[in-house]
């Protein structure tokens, strides 16, 4: 699948010399969006080079930028398409984009549009002006919701090559690998580390705000530990293997929990700097003692410990 | 929803600012609102760093250490010793 739009100058309707310029990014959702949000109107719209990816995430990688736009006005004629001087980049674009820059080397003055693109017709409306509320980007439960897949993939990923080795270490006997009781000792540990993938990467971001702390990292042990409690409590599991449970289980939570910081819109990367320096050292002594348990867990039901 | 406290690396140099409003107006958190004839830091904690004020103040009173703030991309940065990095290319739309 395509999802690049050519760059250069769109016309919604039919523009004239009078008519507004929108500056988007070459991704088709970003640029479809724009197209449906200014239907009715007449306007142009400058599509810049992004390779394909949208608008904010551009900007901060530095494609949505200064010196793209500043090419792309210069390659599409757009002094000689339009007799104004103003050309309307969405808010989020402003991480790539210096507008002083662009109108020195341009003439073209750089208003800055609404965060949300359904918002433009107001914003052109009341006289280029935006609403303090039209400023503000916005992390409803909705926009954490459609984010999940992109959590629960990568970490399903895992989760299967993790499964498999369980079932095998669980089968393991000193006779050899036993299928019937890789299923039956295996099943619980897997059963648990699908509930920490379950916890971490779907229902902490949803809860994101309920949950108590600032921190992902903490956010997602508290989750992971509350759904292991509750596994738990359906299972039953030798003693050494609950204690390697709610020691692994909860840490593999937060672990995923954190990679949530990367889809936000309000996470810093100073603070997730801070929650590594923090958190990365614990993951991986935990991770350490998990290994050690397991292997005590193995070797005290073979009668050997 | 708020993030850490007292993290951001968002400096503000007030004798630079020349109340043209920019930072107010690009912010998508409210951090920067106008106070009389000046810009000023109104709400610190809810900066994400993502450097649009700076890039935006034509008078240089704004300084960020702007990035992204995704734990794999900074684990990434840890291991080879760089910037942060998402370790997609160029050509990838997968992630930001």
């Amino acid at each position: 699948m395509r999802y690049a739009v050519k760059p250069g100058l769109y016309a919604v309707g039919n523009p004239d010399r009078d008519s507004d310029v929108f500056v988007s990014a070459n991704y088709k959702m970003s640029f479809d969006i724009l197209r449906r949000a200014l239907k009715g109107m007449n306007a142009w719209i400058l599509v810049l080079d992004t390779k394909g990816i949208n608008v904010w995430c551009a900007a901060g990688k530095g494609t949505f930028g200064t010196d793209e736009l500043i090419k792309r006005i210069g390659a599409s004629q757009l002094e000689n398409t339009v007799s104004h001087r103003r050309i309307i980049v969405p808010q989020l674009g402003a991480t790539g984009i210096a507008a002083h820059i662009v109108q020195q080397k341009t003439g073209f003055r750089v208003y800055y549009g609404p965060v949300d693109a359904w918002d433009i017709r107001r914003y052109v409306e009341t006289g280029y002006t935006a609403t303090e509320d039209m400023r503000r980007v916005k992390f409803t439960v909705w926009d954490r919701l459609v984010l999940t897949p992109m959590e629960m993939l990568p970490a399903l990923k895992i989760y299967v090559i993790y499964a498999v080795l369980m079932f095998f270490i669980m089968g393991m006997k000193p006779s050899g690998i036993i299928f019937k009781d890789g299923l039956a000792d295996g099943l619980p540990f897997i059963f648990l580390g699908f509930l920490a993938v379950l916890s971490g990467a779907l229902v902490t971001p949803l809860l994101l705000p309920y949950i108590s702390f600032r921190s992902f990292a903490v956010k997602g042990w508290i989750a992971g530990l509350v759904f292991t409690f509750l596994g738990i409590k359906n299972i039953s599991i030798a003693a050494p293997a609950t204690v390697f449970s709610f020691l692994f289980f909860p840490l593999a939570s937060s672990y995923i929990a954190l990679q949530f910081t990367g889809s936000t819109v309000f996470t810093s990367m100073s603070g997730v700097k801070k929650e590594l320096r923090f958190a990365l050292p614990i993951y991986m002594s935990g991770a350490f003692i998990s290994l050690a348990l397991l292997v005590f867990f193995k070797l005290n039901q073979w009668g050997v410990l | 929803m708020k993030y850490l406290a007292n993290v951001t690396s968002l400096k503000f140099f007030s004798d630079k600012c020349t109340g043209c409003g920019r930072c107010v107006e690009v912010c998508p958190h409210a951090v920067f609102a106008m106070n009389g004839k000046k810009a000023a830091i109104s709400d610190r904690d809810m900066c994400m760093e993502c450097g649009a004020c700076a890039r935006n103040c034509a008078f240089g009173a704004i300084a960020v250490n702007a990035g992204v703030g995704c734990a794999v991309a900074i684990i990434n940065g840890m291991v080879t010793g760089g910037e942060p990095s998402c370790g997609c290319g160029d050509a990838s739309n997968a992630c930001c």
